[in-house]
């Protein structure tokens, strides 16, 4: 290099420069560069959890009210109502397990507020149903109604997080499913936390999957502690009755019990 | 640096550079949260929970 040429480069100084005083600039300029890209990064990263956090819940209550919507079932009055129905105890009419991903039935649970209804749709992976359509219905477990334990998954925390409020149910609360055609009243009758591994929580005798099952069971599988997955909320509970038909409502629901 | 050069290369005043890098900035925001984070989601540690299938 010459001294001219450097000096034509050389903006800040009139300084002669030397091949050092380059690559010390480029070093910087480097640098610099990779600052920003990390910064940005960081931002992405932000970006991200917000999205995790917040947007998929968004999304998950915007879809899964959608889905409820598009059944098209009778919607329940808002007053206290009695319902048509006696509530019956003998065994109610054998549902098949629907295809995958398809929405057979929806949950209401009064404790979780009166305005808490969310769709259950057939299988449990999170790609096709436990992101997109909310509570997944573990195939091969019971229908509704069935002697045996009709068990179903739910996120805790993000997607809609339709088992958000898992740790608030008691014994003795009203778990209603309702299908096409009927009203399924459960009342939660245990709660526990298990590993991920203990699936003989959805046997059809809870605890104990060799036994043959003779009572009505429900499970709900979720997420614990809120934001890991590290272990899960396990919530059982029995058959109490059930009505026929789409035009009675379980006093549970209308505020008439 | 690569920001800076940006800014210099961008035309119009500066209200006009501004809200042009606000656009942009909320054109990839968008793309990030549509298309890039649920694609990107499933591949995160703690979103791996399949094992009975809950989270």
């Amino acid at each position: 290099m010459t001294g001219p040429v450097q000096a034509a480069t050389g903006r800040r100084t009139a300084a002669p420069r030397s091949a050092d005083g380059r690559a010390h600039r480029l070093a910087t300029t480097a640098m610099g560069v990779v600052g920003e890209l990390m910064i940005t990064l960081g931002a992405l990263l932000l970006a991200f959890v917000v999205w995790q956090l917040w947007w998929t819940d968004v999304e998950g209550d915007r879809a899964q009210a959608a889905i409820v919507d598009e059944l098209d079932w009778v919607p329940v009055p808002t007053t206290s109502a009695t319902p048509v129905a006696q509530p019956r105890t003998d065994a109610s009419p054998a549902l098949a397990e629907p295809e995958h991903a398809v929405t057979f039935a929806t949950l209401y649970v009064p404790r979780w507020g009166a305005e808490y209804v969310r769709p259950i749709s057939q299988g449990v992976d999170r790609a096709g149903v436990l992101d997109p359509l909310g509570i997944g219905h573990y195939p091969g477990t019971a229908m509704p109604g069935d002697v045996g334990n009709f068990a179903v998954s739910g996120h805790r925390t993000t997607y809609g997080k339709p088992f958000n409020l898992v740790a608030d149910l008691a014994v003795g609360d009203p778990l209603v499913v309702r299908t096409a055609d009927d009203w399924f009243v459960y009342r939660v009758t245990s709660t526990e936390i298990v590993g991920p591994r203990d699936v003989q929580v959805i046997a059809p005798v809870p605890g104990d999957p060799a036994a043959v099952p003779t009572e009505r069971l429900i499970t709900l599988t979720t997420c614990h502690p809120m934001y890991s997955a590290r272990e899960r909320f396990i919530v059982h509970g029995v058959l109490d009755y059930w009505l026929a038909g789409q035009d009675s409502f379980p006093p549970e629901i209308t505020g008439g019990a | 640096m690569m920001y800076g050069w940006l800014w210099r290369h961008l035309p119009g005043p500066a209200w006009v550079r501004a809200t042009t890098v606000l656009i942009a900035a909320f054109v990839v925001l968008t793309v990030c949260f549509l298309w890039v984070f649920p694609a990107v989601a499933p591949l995160m540690p703690f979103n791996n929970t399949t094992v009975g299938g809950s989270s």
